[in-house]
């Protein structure tokens, strides 16, 4: 049995007549990881605006455990954010940032005090609540920040791209914390990015959003391994999105076989051959003039440019998907 | 880049022509003689005599009342209306905000020209009303583009922040927004305040027989001939913004501290 | 995107205040200011009614032409000087280090936030006959008598450009601390000499203070009619000493409204050449 926390229904919004959110609907689960992933502009920090009560809709409706907050005012929802930029108040020091919003619901100071301490502890921060954050480090800020947030025990906690900012390795160690977090408090949490990788460590489930459109919903599993569109196959997979008459199939790279692997049936000219991110890439050029993109960990191939070679994949890797 | 020497040198010798006459003002406030071009020795008595001058205590007193109360007005205005005129733009706020600057931009004899033929055309009468009404239209200015520069360069999400976490938007100005504003509104009241307190064109023109502001009473006397006490007041108000400058210093530093 | 505050409710009262006395207190003024420029004078105290044109035919005499030739004349020979002296200022200043830039921000705003005023009786110690200046002069046997520059021109563009200096410094500064110094660096490597570099990369990139330096000390110092009051004695008449005169002594608002009304048309034509020129609306180094 579900047990469904946050409704969005039909959501619509337009900007200066631009339409950002074309219909938006999405049902959530408490305690759930969902992380809604899509390419800027594609109406997924909209999406959280609204849910946080930052936007109000043109049209749809947003439900929090069943009651109507559509039009209910920020400071009055039971949500809570992680802004982007962290947007830690300056003149304030770690300890009353993140006591503010206890501090808004009149709690006694000594409680403030105890809540806080646990919140920095649960974020490894315990020594740094007389400190400001301008004395903090980037990966640090990000920690109040998220303590900030649950330390009101929020239903919903909203992240808009909250690793965006760290660097690399700083941002593979916080995608774990963040999940454990997760599991610890029990929160419902709402995550935004554009990077699919992280979406893919990190969710129980991703939405998949383009132009203002939820394209595909669904563990991280049935994303990679069954795209529904094609858009989603290259956004996530950096899949192949090949024709065959009416129809579109996405095959990614990987699945690509070559260099007499079975079953090797479609007669193709190498393109060109790169490396990047320990992966070497080959392209190819079929015979109807589309082009594939096979890929294998290492640095070389026996396979040269502008050799005529025979390439093929298996028919369960070649999934059907709807164009977008 | 390589840095010469001569560009150094440059501004030393213009820095300390600029203060020549300062010092030598500061110097013949402690002559004993009458007439600056003698040294008698040292002496407090130019210092003595302003003490014991009510005229000039109070235009003194004057001044600052008048510096003060244009100043609270021009916060108050120029604040609040910085403030409305970030959340929603329209071109009807930018004709108003552009003609909020025309005393800022235009000789000061106009404004006093003008203040002078529509406080008479209003039949009111002239004395510390009518030199507050014209001195507040110069010190907002000051204020108003000093507090929006500060808000077009704050993070607009603070305030989303604070809502977020449950702050009434009352609450979000107190808590979040007025912080990040003061220290641009104390630079603007420092402007301000320097700006009225140093006004004579605009107070001639508007000020009453009874009321007398410390420029326009210097003024006078110096048409009138040269007076050593002027020497021990000038030097007193070099005094003031010396103190003034470094306590804004101060104030600037911890403001900084905060904005970073 | 919007602002936090959705909705702005309450955002009339708090634009209720500026825009009531903005209006009342400036746009009206001096929209009133160019009526009263049209009206004439009433035979004994305040102002008639009547249309007429004789207030703008009576600035086309040659008595008051010549007071704003006058007026234009000295401006412009203040503006040039401070242009020379300050230019080099602002731009060295800018180049300093950033402690020295604090202590000598320190040491111009120290002077300039005195009494205007109190600073110009500093000159008269310096000017006056048998003053400090004459002592020196006469010590150094470079003249024999006193000079009595005190009520002289050059005593009146002294205090012209020393009062008016610290706006061109700022503005001169302002801008050429927004530039980036390798770009000269740049230029100096691709073989252009100091002084080629200065001209072709610095001076345009420091413009925009140069120029706004320029509208803030020419506007200025055409309505100062104080320092050539005290500098000058009463040998040098300016529009604004006219203004002050007919507004005091003749009574006669409606022709010191047209001197007013001329006086700020001049001045709302330089600043549109300003933003013509620079593209900006906004004064660099104002504030």
């Amino acid at each position: 049995m579900k047990d469904i926390i946050l409704q969005l229904n039909a959501i619509q919004k337009s900007f200066e007549g631009t339409e950002v959110l074309k219909g938006v609907s999405l049902e959530i689960n408490r305690a759930e990881f969902i992380t809604l992933l899509g390419a800027s502009g594609c109406g997924k920090t909209t999406t959280l605006r609204i849910i946080a009560g930052l936007e109000n809709p043109d049209k749809g409706s947003v439900l929090l455990e069943g009651k109507d907050i559509t039009n209910l005012e920020p400071n009055k929802r039971n949500v809570n954010t992680v802004f982007q930029n962290y947007a830690l108040f300056p003149h304030m020091n770690v300890a009353d940032n993140v006591g503010y919003g206890l501090k808004i619901k009149k709690m006694p100071k000594a409680e403030i005090a105890g809540r806080v301490a646990e919140a920095l502890k649960l974020v490894q921060l315990e020594e740094y609540g007389k400190r400001m954050p301008d004395q903090l480090s980037g990966g640090q800020r990000q920690r109040i920040a998220i303590a900030r947030a649950v330390v009101n025990e929020p239903k919903v906690l909203l992240l808009d791209e909250p690793l965006g900012a760290l660097d690399l390795k700083l941002r593979r160690q916080m995608q774990l914390e963040l999940k454990r977090l997760q599991k610890q408090l029990g929160i419902t949490f709402i995550y935004i990015t554009h990077d699919q990788e992280e979406a893919i460590n990190m969710s129980d489930r991703i939405a998949v959003m383009n132009k203002g459109v939820l394209e595909q919903v669904g563990t991280p599993n049935e994303i990679y391994y069954q795209p529904r569109t094609s858009y989603v196959a290259d956004f996530v997979g950096n899949a192949n999105i090949l024709h065959v008459g009416e129809d579109a199939f996405a095959i990614r790279s990987e699945n690509v076989l070559m260099n007499g692997e079975e079953p090797c049936t479609k007669e193709a000219q190498v393109v060109e051959k790169s490396f990047a991110g320990g992966q070497l890439r080959i392209l190819f050029r079929l015979e109807d003039g589309q082009l594939i993109t096979a890929s294998r960990y290492g640095i070389d191939a026996d396979i040269s440019v502008g050799a005529q070679v025979k390439i093929g994949w298996l028919p369960e890797h070649a999934v059907k998907v709807v164009e977008a | 880049m390589k840095m010469k020497k001569w560009p150094f040198v440059y501004v030393g010798i213009i820095t300390v022509i600029t203060y020549i006459p300062i010092l030598l003002t500061v110097i013949y406030s402690f002559n004993a003689s009458k007439l600056s071009s003698v040294w008698e020795g040292f002496s407090l008595k130019w210092y003595a005599e302003l003490f014991r001058d009510r005229d000039m205590r109070e235009a003194l007193v004057n001044s600052l009342i008048l510096a003060v109360l244009s100043c609270i007005l021009a916060v108050f205005i120029g604040t609040a209306g910085a403030l409305g005129m970030h959340r929603k733009k329209n071109p009807v706020n930018d004709l108003i905000a552009g003609v909020s600057m025309i005393p800022i931009m235009i000789p000061e004899i106009i404004l006093g020209m003008v203040f002078l033929s529509v406080f008479s055309f209003m039949g009111l009468p002239f004395g510390m009303i009518t030199l507050v009404i014209a001195h507040t239209t110069f010190c907002v200015p000051y204020i108003f583009s000093m507090v929006k520069a500060r808000l077009v360069g704050m993070d607009k999400s603070l305030e989303e922040a604070a809502l977020d976490l449950g702050a009434s938007p009352v609450r979000v100005f107190w808590d979040v927004t007025l912080p990040q504003i003061i220290p641009a509104i104390l630079s603007g009241v420092m402007l301000a305040f320097a700006m009225s307190f140093d006004d004579v064109v605009i107070s001639i023109f508007v000020t009453g027989p009874t009321v007398n502001t410390l420029p326009v009473k210097i003024y006078t006397k110096m048409k009138t001939g040269v007076t050593p006490e002027i020497n021990a007041l000038a030097t007193l108000m070099l005094l003031t913004t010396v103190v003034l400058l470094v306590g804004a210093a101060v104030v600037g530093r911890s403001g900084k501290k905060q904005k970073a | 995107m919007r602002s936090a505050v959705k909705k702005g409710k309450s955002n009339w009262l708090l634009l209720l205040p500026m825009y009531i006395f903005t209006i009342l207190f400036v746009a009206l003024p001096i929209l009133y200011m160019f009526l009263l420029s049209f009206l004439s004078r009433a035979e004994v105290w305040g102002v008639d009614f009547t249309f007429t044109l004789e207030n703008y035919k009576r600035i086309l005499e040659p008595l008051y032409l010549g007071t704003f030739a006058e007026s234009l004349k000295l401006a412009f020979l203040s503006t040039g000087l401070i242009v020379l002296i300050g230019y080099p200022y602002g731009y060295f200043m800018a180049k300093m280090n950033a402690v020295w830039k604090k202590r000598m921000m320190l040491l111009i705003m120290i002077p300039f936030l005195t009494s205007a005023l109190i600073r110009l009786y500093g000159w008269i110690i310096v000017f006056r006959s048998n003053g400090v200046l004459d002592k020196i002069l006469m010590g150094l046997h470079i003249t024999d008598k006193p000079l009595k520059l005190l009520y002289s021109y050059p005593a009146v563009v002294v205090g012209m450009v020393y009062s008016l200096l610290p706006f061109m410094i700022l503005a001169v500064y302002s801008s050429a601390e927004k530039l980036d110094f390798s770009l000269v660096e740049a230029s100096r490597d691709l073989g252009a000499s100091s002084l080629k570099a200065f001209w072709t990369i610095s001076l345009p990139l420091t413009l925009p203070g140069l120029l706004s330096g320029i509208v803030l000390t020419f506007i200025p110092s055409m309505g100062l009619f104080f320092i050539a009051d005290i500098l000058g004695g009463n040998k040098i008449v300016l529009v604004g000493s006219v203004i002050h005169e007919q507004l005091t002594k003749g009574r006669n608002q409606p022709f010191a409204a047209a001197l007013s009304a001329v006086l700020m048309i001049l001045t709302s034509l330089m600043i549109r050449l300003y933003k013509k020129l620079t593209g900006s609306a906004e004064l660099e180094g104002l504030m």
